[in-house]
C-alpha cells in the first residue's frame, strides 16, 4: 500500500504488516525481535539516566535531516549531556491517515541509521494511526535509557566561579533552517540543520576531563535559554563575549533580516559545557579533533560581577542582559 | 562587502567610540525615533559607550506601540467571525486587547495566520474562496507600499475576498509634534533608516528649516549607529542644522520613487490617532475612493470610536520620550513581556520590551 490507512493502526493484519515491513525491517535487533510487550534489558549500572521527548517538527523533511533523525538525536543527546552512555530507545509513532508509505520508510530508515551511528538500539515501540487532519503528518515520541559514567557528576547546579563556557560549534543553524524552509523564503547559502548525536563527542570530552561540571544541549530557546537555566540553578552570573560567538554567515544574515537573535534560536547538535578554567584548553582541543567539535569555541565565563543573570559584552564595548526567551519567536514588522 | 560583518566590526566600532568620547561636552538630547534603533542601541550596549553628556531618548517609531487598543479589539471581533481569516504580522499576535489577544483567539479556534508580507494574503485568498481574508495593515512607510501593491495585485487577479484593516501611519508628522514639545528639549534626531529608504531625506527638511534641529539618517548595525551619532553630535556642536544621510547604501535622497507612487496611488493622507500621543494631523493612510473596495471597515460596515486603552500604564509618556520605562510603576511588576499591559511592552520593537530584555 502506498499510504497509511486507519487499518494500519487497528492492531490487526495491516498493523502487523506495517510493523514487519517497515519498523522491524529497519530497527531489527536481538531485543526488539523477541516481540515481547516490553523489552527485557540486562544492564550493569550504578546510576541510570532516563528521558523522553516528542517531535512535531514542520516541515518533516529539511536540509540536514528529518523528524526521524531529530527523534533519535534529541533523546540520545539528553542522555549524553547528562553524563550517560545512551543504550536503548523506545519510539512511538502517531501517523496521519493518508501519510505516504515511502515517506514513513525514509523516516524510519534514517532513525535506524542514526541509532546505529549513536550505538543505541530501538527496543520497543508503538504505532497509532489517526484520522486525517488530527496530526500534522507524523508525530514521534522517543524515550531513552543510559548508564551514567562513573566519577562523572554533571548537574545544572554545579557551575562555579571561574568556569569557562564552551560550545561545540555554530549556533542557530537548526532553527533558522526550519524557519526558512517552512516559509519558503528562498534564501541561498549553506543553511542546514545541525541535527546530530552528541554522545561520542561528550564521551571524548569526559575522557579528557571527567570533572566537567555542566553540559546541556541548547535546543528550544537556544543558548540563551540553557544559560539562563544554569545561571538560576547554580546561582551564578554568566558573561558572554559577543565577538567569540560562532555564527554562520547565513544564519547571521537571515536572522538580521527577520529580526531574530541567534542566541535564542534552536539548535539540535550543539551543547554548552561548563569547564574549570584550568582544564578548558585541553577539553577544547579534544573537542576540535571530533567531527562535531571542529568549530568549538569558548564563548564566556562564570563571574561574580553584577546580578545572577546572563550578560553579553557587546562588540562595541557595552554590556547588555541576555534575558530568558519569552513566548514564541515572532519576526518584526519593519 | 558583507554588510552584516563590516558594519559590526569591533575595530571600527572602537574607533567611533573614541571619536564620540572626544566630542562635545555640552548636554545633548538625541531622540532615536525608530523602534529598531531602540532595540539595536540596547542590543549592542551603545548607551554604555556614550559620553555622559549625551542622552538618548526613545521615540514613538514602533507601529504596534502607537496603534490604539480599539483597533486590536475590532480585529479580535473580526477574528471571531466564522467566515473570516485574519492575516497579520507576527508582532500583532501578542498585543493585548481589552479582553483577549490574537494569540489567545487563535488558541480558541479563530483562523488567524501569521504572514511575513501582505502578498502572502493573495495565496490565502485564492486557496480559500469562501472566506473573507482580512489583513491587519499596520506599519509605517516601510510597510505601507506593500499593502498598496497587494491591493493592486488583488485587483489584477480579480480577487474579491481580500480586505485590509488599515492603521498605517507616517513618521514625519509625529516628529513635528515632538519637536514642538517644550518639555522634550530635543537637540537632534537619529532618523529611521528603513522609513527613509522609502521616503528619502526631503520630508525631514522641515526640522532643519523651521526648527533648527538637525537629523541623521542612520542604519541599524552598531557601526551605523555610532557613525550616525558621531555625525549628529558634530552637527549639533557646530550649530549646523542640516539633514545628513549616513545610510547611503540603502537610502537615496529621493527615496524609492516606485514605492512612493504605489502609496500615492492607493492612499489618502488623513488625521490619525497615535496611542499615548493623541491625534496627529495628516499622519495616517487610508485607502482612497479608487481602492475603497479593499477597506475592511467599509466592507464589513464597521464604525467605532477610537480609544487608547492605556489604563494605568505610562506608554504615552514613554512614546514621547518624557520618561523611560523604569519610571512607570507597572514596569516589571504588573507589566512584563509575558503579561504585557501596554503595547510598548508587547511589541518586539517597543521601548518597554527593549528595557525589559536588555536593561541591566
Amino acid at each position: 500500500m502506498s499510504t497509511i490507512t486507519l487499518s494500519h493502526g487497528s492492531g490487526g493484519i495491516q498493523t502487523n504488516q506495517l510493523i514487519n515491513d517497515v519498523f522491524f525491517k529497519y530497527f531489527s535487533n536481538d531485543i526488539l525481535n523477541q516481540m515481547n510487550d516490553a523489552a527485557h534489558l540486562a544492564i550493569d549500572f550504578k546510576k541510570l539516566a532516563f528521558t523522553t521527548d516528542s517531535f512535531v517538527v514542520n516541515p518533516l523533511f529539511f536540509k540536514g535531516g528529518n523528524i526521524g533523525k531529530l527523534a533519535v538525536c534529541g533523546t540520545v543527546n539528553d542522555l549524553a549531556v547528562s553524563g550517560a552512555k545512551p543504550l536503548y530507545l523506545t519510539c512511538a509513532f502517531i501517523i496521519e491517515e493518508g501519510f505516504a508509505m515511502d515517506d514513513l520508510k525514509i523516516i524510519v530508515k534514517t532513525m535506524a541509521e542514526e541509532a546505529e551511528n549513536s550505538g543505541v538500539k530501538i527496543v520497543a515501540g508503538d504505532t497509532k494511526v489517526v484520522e486525517k487532519g488530527n496530526v500534522d503528518g507524523v508525530y514521534i515520541n522517543t524515550s531513552g535509557i543510559g548508564v551514567i559514567y562513573e566519577k562523572v557528576n554533571i548537574n545544572c547546579a554545579n557551575a562555579k566561579l571561574g568556569d569557562v563556557i564552551i560550545v561545540n560549534g555554530t549556533i542557530g543553524d537548526h532553527g533558522m533552517t526550519i524557519l526558512c524552509e517552512r516559509n519558503n523564503f528562498g534564501f541561498e547559502g549553506d543553511l542546514s540543520s545541525d541535527c546530530a548525536s552528541l554522545n561520542t563527542l561528550v564521551g571524548c570530552m569526559l575522557e579528557v576531563y571527567n570533572g566537567i561540571r555542566v553540559i546541556r544541549d541548547a535546543t528550544r530557546g537556544g543558548v540563551a535559554a540553557v544559560l539562563n537555566e544554569i545561571s538560576d540553578s547554580s546561582n551564578v552570573s554568566i558573561v558572554l563575549e559577543e565577538n567569540l560567538l560562532p555564527i554562520k554567515e547565513e544564519v547571521k544574515g537571515a536572522a538580521e533580516m527577520l529580526g531574530f537573535d541567534p542566541l535564542y534560536i534552536a539548535n539540535e547538535g550543539k551543547l554548552c559545557a561548563f569547564v574549570p578554567e584550568a582544564q578548558a584548553e585541553q577539553v577544547l582541543l579534544a573537542m576540535r579533533t571530533h567531527p562535531l567539535g571542529r568549530n568549538a569555541a569558548i564563548i564566556g565565563r562564570v563571574t561574580n560581577e553584577m546580578g545572577k543573570k546572563v550578560y553579553l559584552n557587546t562588540i562595541v564595548g557595552g554590556k547588555r542582559l541576555v534575558d530568558r526567551p519569552s513566548g514564541i519567536l515572532l519576526p518584526r514588522i519593519c | 562587502m558583507k554588510f552584516v560583518d563590516e558594519f559590526r566590526s569591533s575595530d571600527y566600532s572602537k574607533l567611533l567610540v573614541e571619536t564620540l568620547q572626544n566630542s562635545s561636552r555640552d548636554k545633548i538630547n538625541i531622540m532615536e525615533v525608530c523602534g529598531t534603533h531602540t532595540m539595536a542601541i540596547f542590543r549592542y550596549g551603545i548607551r554604555d559607550v556614550l559620553p555622559g553628556n549625551v542622552t538618548l531618548i526613545s521615540g514613538p517609531g514602533c507601529p504596534v506601540c502607537v496603534t490604539p487598543q480599539s483597533y486590536i479589539d475590532n480585529a479580535l471581533d473580526l477574528s471571531s467571525r466564522e467566515d473570516v481569516i485574519i492575516a497579520t504580522f507576527g508582532d500583532m499576535m501578542k498585543v493585548p486587547g481589552r479582553k483577549s489577544s490574537l494569540l489567545k483567539k487563535k488558541a480558541e479556534g479563530s483562523d488567524i495566520r501569521l504572514v511575513y508580507s501582505p502578498m502572502d494574503c493573495l495565496t490565502i485568498a485564492v486557496d480559500n474562496p469562501s472566506k473573507q481574508i482580512v489583513f491587519l495593515a499596520v506599519g509605517f512607510e516601510t510597510t505601507a507600499p506593500m499593502t498598496a501593491v497587494t491591493a493592486i495585485e488583488a485587483r489584477k487577479n480579480g480577487l474579491s475576498n481580500l480586505f485590509f484593516f488599515t492603521a498605517h501611519k507616517i513618521v514625519p508628522p509625529v516628529m513635528e509634534a515632538l519637536v514642538t514639545d517644550k518639555e522634550l528639549n530635543l537637540d537632534g534626531f537619529l532618523l529611521p533608516g528603513n522609513v527613509s529608504a522609502i521616503i528619502g531625506t526631503e520630508p525631514y527638511e522641515f526640522l532643519s528649516k523651521d526648527f533648527n534641529i538637525p537629523g541623521v539618517v542612520t542604519g541599524f548595525e552598531p557601526v551605523d549607529i555610532l557613525q550616525g551619532l558621531s555625525t549628529l553630535i558634530s552637527l549639533i556642536s557646530k550649530k549646523d542644522y542640516s539633514i545628513a544621510n549616513d545610510y547611503k547604501r540603502i537610502v537615496r535622497t529621493d527615496g524609492n520613487s516606485q514605492a512612493k507612487e504605489y502609496m500615492d496611488k492607493a492612499f489618502n493622507i488623513v488625521d490619525s490617532n497615535w496611542r499615548g500621543i493623541g491625534k496627529v494631523p495628516k499622519s495616517g493612510l487610508e485607502f482612497n475612493r479608487d481602492f475603497e473596495e479593499f477597506d475592511a471597515l467599509k466592507h464589513f460596515k464597521i464604525s467605532y470610536e477610537e480609544y487608547d486603552g492605556s489604563s494605568g500604564c505610562r506608554c504615552g509618556e514613554i512614546l514621547k520620550g518624557k520618561i523611560n520605562p523604569t519610571q512607570c510603576p507597572l514596569f516589571k511588576q504588573a507589566c512584563t513581556t509575558e503579561n504585557p499591559i501596554g503595547s510598548c511592552m508587547v511589541s518586539s520593537e517597543g521601548t518597554c520590551a527593549a528595557y525589559f530584555r536588555y536593561y541591566k
